[in-house]
């Protein structure tokens, strides 16, 4: 198991008229190689759930493990932490500074103390894992479009060579085919680089499309942390948390409650095509 | 007459090096004819780039056009005499909610635009109040706009600009930046504002699911426009959507999905109770 | 750290003070800052000292938040009575090793303590009970005669009004760039003066493009909502006098009374032993 959450609170602004529970007893484990969704209404607390992971809060109480190691004991590497545990902001474009697009993917391995020619490697390398041409290297991170702006931007995180990758709404204002280019190149990562992949997201139509498991987040509280098709089984569950299942979600329900022979665990137009064609059939 | 109308109307971008030599132009419209009707809701859709921005830009006289003309309400917006009479009868909310509200009120945030217009201090407060209500916002008007969700921003903003009384409004992708409670909250207030005071809508966005209840759509590309109709004359047409980097609501995909697998289903189906009922009749005619 | 700046905050309650008119609070503030730097002998400190207190108990505002302003300026006012305590010249009145306090010191001391605890205290107050917006709706007002030597009143109003808006904004945008950054393994708190200083470079070039993408943005909504000067331009929430205001400006003028008496008392010399 890679990453365990032991019992995890997070209480901010303590002692204050601004006190809050933001995390409330939080408690899973995400092992290697899985694709997890985040999904919980905005103030839920995925923001602060996701920081936690790479050390950017500390906990109030509770333990977190990375690779079977304790991040809080003393003497740990958080540098290393959060070299393992590489972490995109929400508009990840809004952090890019430097003068070239290299120079500005180069800036996260130069700080791991790397020497300059494997860091400028790996730069290199992350460039082109997020479809960045090569003429475009020397140019002013400033001067892109947006959707090139937030594949350097994710470069500029995965040049660090992260086990697990976190992306907070990484298609935010993106149009349907920049969306589409990144979580493809975020479903490649995963599939061929073997990595982690924790997607905070607000699109149930991506969560359906590319996760194994869901963690649903409401007030501070791990609601659910199961495969998906489980979650969605309990969509109205989800509405009450001013959540929702994907659309293909209710057309199968309200299908089965008028009497066709469907299952319910289709999620995707593909899944939910083939279901309505075999149930048709079978009726035939 | 026509609320917005526009004939042959082009758009460069000029770029220049440092020298000023022109390194490139760039048409971000290209030869747009249209016409919007007074108490009409129009969409327009188009990927990041197409110039759906740029368009919405010209309509409020923030941008005058290259080539062609613009008329707004009868007003050629390349006039300047027409300045403060256009921004006032064609309202405009744009996409970012913090960078909008100027004021650290809300409801000093709504009256600013009366102010501008010189308005007297009576009738300041009672369109404020007014234009709060309608979109739902009266009991927060004491609030600072910092402590407001996204959604609740952009209603603000809506309402500051209601409060100007225009006769159009033109949201430049007002529900980008939002979450799905605060677009739900956004784009049921513009409906029901182009319902109950009868404004005419211009909506820009790249979310289908947005339109399907607009009286009519235009898609741009590439500075042009490439398709117009109504919501589901342009969502049968699923193929060419894509074609254009947009994409449909999954309930239309997966009724044109089964459509192609051979089922009798009508086109442009938008709603999930339109294809549960569709897909009954045709489990009848089985 | 930044929550406890509590200077230029605003503290919602409903007292006679919040409902003053700006412009009265503004003269009060100016003069009480004025009368802090009249006086030589501790006497004068009594009557800033009554009026002071009288207002604090006016404003409904609790005494704990008030005293929590001071915490943000520790630094400073530690500094000032430092060196005023040991590096003014004047007769020796206690010595250990290098340090020595003087007489000329030890006086210096107090009274700059206690003027810098007035002046911050004083203008926070003001703070506490009048809302930015009130502020720069006063000072424009209040400075409107200006206009007529060309300076631009309304449009430095405006500008404060906006910064106020955005100081909240851009605050918490610093958090987060700092925190992506540190997320690329930045590191903003260890090295040496100049590592550091260099270190802000990934933090400061974002916070600078994104203030002007807002300022961009925003003067666009501006004008895109008629906003076009002041000229023109009428009020949601014109300042206008009244009664309590009258009275407060009369309280006021007593208190100018009192401290150019008690200043005329210390001047005849005799004040100048208490």
């Amino acid at each position: 198991m890679q990453i365990i959450f032991d019992k995890v609170n997070y209480i901010y602004g303590k002692g204050t008229a601004f006190e809050r529970h933001a995390l409330k007893d939080i408690s899973f484990c995400i092992n290697k190689g899985e694709f997890i969704g985040l999904i919980g209404h905005t103030g839920s607390g995925k923001s602060t759930l996701i920081q936690h992971m790479n050390g950017l809060i500390k906990a109030s109480s509770g333990s977190i493990y990375f690779n079977g190691e304790d991040i809080y004991a003393q003497g740990y590497n958080m540098k290393q932490l959060r070299s393992k545990v590489g972490l995109v902001f929400q508009y990840p474009e809004h952090q890019l500074f430097e003068t070239t697009v290299f120079k500005d993917v180069v800036f996260g391995p130069l700080n791991l103390g790397l020497d300059k020619l494997e860091a400028e490697l790996r730069a290199y390398e992350a460039l082109r894992m997020v479809g960045i041409s090569d003429d475009l290297l020397d140019a002013s991170p400033f001067e892109l479009s947006g959707g090139q702006k937030r594949r350097v931007a994710i470069a500029g995180v995965l040049a660090m060579k992260p086990e697990v990758l976190i992306l907070d709404e990484p298609t935010a204002g993106l149009d349907p085919r920049g969306r589409d280019d990144i979580l493809d190149q975020v479903t490649k990562l995963h599939e061929e680089a073997g990595m982690t992949i924790i997607l905070v997201t607000h699109s149930m139509e991506d969560v359906a499309c590319y996760c194994d498991r869901l963690f649903v987040m409401n007030n501070g509280e791990l609601v659910f942390q199961n495969p998906t098709k489980e979650v969605f089984a309990h969509y109205k569950e989800l509405e009450e948390m001013h959540l929702a299942a994907p659309q293909v979600t209710y057309v199968m329900n309200m299908l089965k409650e008028k009497g066709w022979n469907v299952s319910c665990d289709a999620t995707t137009v593909e899944e939910a095509r083939d279901e309505i064609i075999r149930a048709l059939g079978s009726m035939h | 007459m026509e609320m917005i109308k526009a004939k042959d109307l082009s758009f460069e971008y000029i770029r220049r090096d440092e020298e000023g030599n022109v390194e490139s132009i760039n048409k971000a419209i290209d030869n747009i004819n249209l016409e919007i009707e007074k108490g009409d809701f129009i969409a327009i859709l188009g990927a990041n780039g197409s110039g759906k921005s740029t368009f919405a830009k010209h309509i409020n006289a923030i941008l005058y056009p290259t080539e062609g003309s613009l008329w707004v309400n009868g007003m050629n917006t390349a006039e300047e005499k027409n300045l403060w009479d256009i921004r006032q009868t064609a309202g405009m909310v744009f996409q970012n909610p913090d960078n909008q509200i100027i004021a650290t009120v809300v409801e000093e945030d709504v009256g600013f635009g009366p102010e501008n217009l010189g308005i007297e201090t009576k009738e300041i407060w009672r369109r404020v109040e007014e234009s709060l209500k309608a979109v739902g916002m009266l009991q927060m008007r004491h609030m600072s706009p910092n402590k407001l969700s996204g959604g609740q921003k952009q209603r603000v903003a809506i309402a500051g600009i209601m409060a100007m009384r225009p006769e159009c409004i033109i949201l430049d992708e007002p529900t980008a930046m939002l979450d799905p409670n605060g677009r739900r909250e956004v784009i049921s207030t513009i409906y029901e504002l182009n319902k109950k005071e009868k404004v005419t809508v211009v909506l820009i966005t790249h979310h289908m699911d947005e339109v399907i209840y607009a009286d009519k759509v235009y898609v741009m590309e590439k500075g042009h426009v490439v398709m117009e109709g109504t919501p589901r004359e342009i969502f049968s047409r699923v193929d060419e959507i894509k074609k254009y980097r947009l994409d449909v609501p999954q309930v239309t995909d997966l009724a044109y999905e089964l459509r192609k697998s051979g089922l009798d289903l009508p086109e442009g189906i938008l709603t999930v109770g339109e294809l549960v009922k569709a897909l009954e009749e045709a489990r009848r005619k089985l | 750290m930044i929550r406890d700046i509590t200077i230029g905050q605003y503290y919602p309650a409903d007292s006679i003070l919040h409902r003053l008119d700006p412009r009265v609070k503004l003269l009060g503030t100016f003069l009480f800052i004025i009368s802090l730097f009249l006086f030589k002998s501790f006497f004068g400190y009594i009557v800033v000292f009554i009026f002071f207190a009288s207002a604090i108990g006016l404003s409904k505002v609790p005494l704990r938040f008030i005293l929590r302003g001071m915490k943000a300026v520790l630094v400073l006012f530690i500094f000032t009575v430092f060196f005023n305590l040991f590096f003014l010249p004047g007769e020796e009145i206690f010595r250990w090793g290098i340090i020595r306090i003087t007489d000329n010191g030890l006086y210096k001391a107090l009274f700059m303590g206690i003027r810098l605890s007035f002046l911050i205290l004083g203008s926070s107050l003001m703070t506490f009970t009048t809302t930015p917006n009130q502020l720069t709706d006063g000072l424009e007002k209040a400075l409107k005669p200006l206009n007529y030597i060309k300076v631009p009143v309304h449009e430095i109003a405006m500008m404060m009004s906006i910064a106020l808006r955005f100081i909240p904004i851009l605050m918490e945008e610093t958090d987060k760039i700092m925190k992506a950054q540190m997320a690329r393994g930045a590191d903003f708190e260890t090295g040496g003066l100049l590592k550091r200083a260099k270190s802000l470079i990934p933090l400061l070039v974002p916070l600078f493009v994104s203030a002007f993408r807002r300022a961009n943005d925003l003067a666009m909504a501006m004008e895109a909502r008629c906003y076009r000067g002041g000229t023109g331009r009428t009020k949601m929430k014109p300042l206008c006098y009244k009664g309590r205001d009258y009275a407060a400006y009369t309280i006021i003028a007593i208190y100018l009374g009192l401290i150019i008496g008690t200043k005329l008392l210390e001047r005849a010399g005799l004040l100048f032993y208490l």
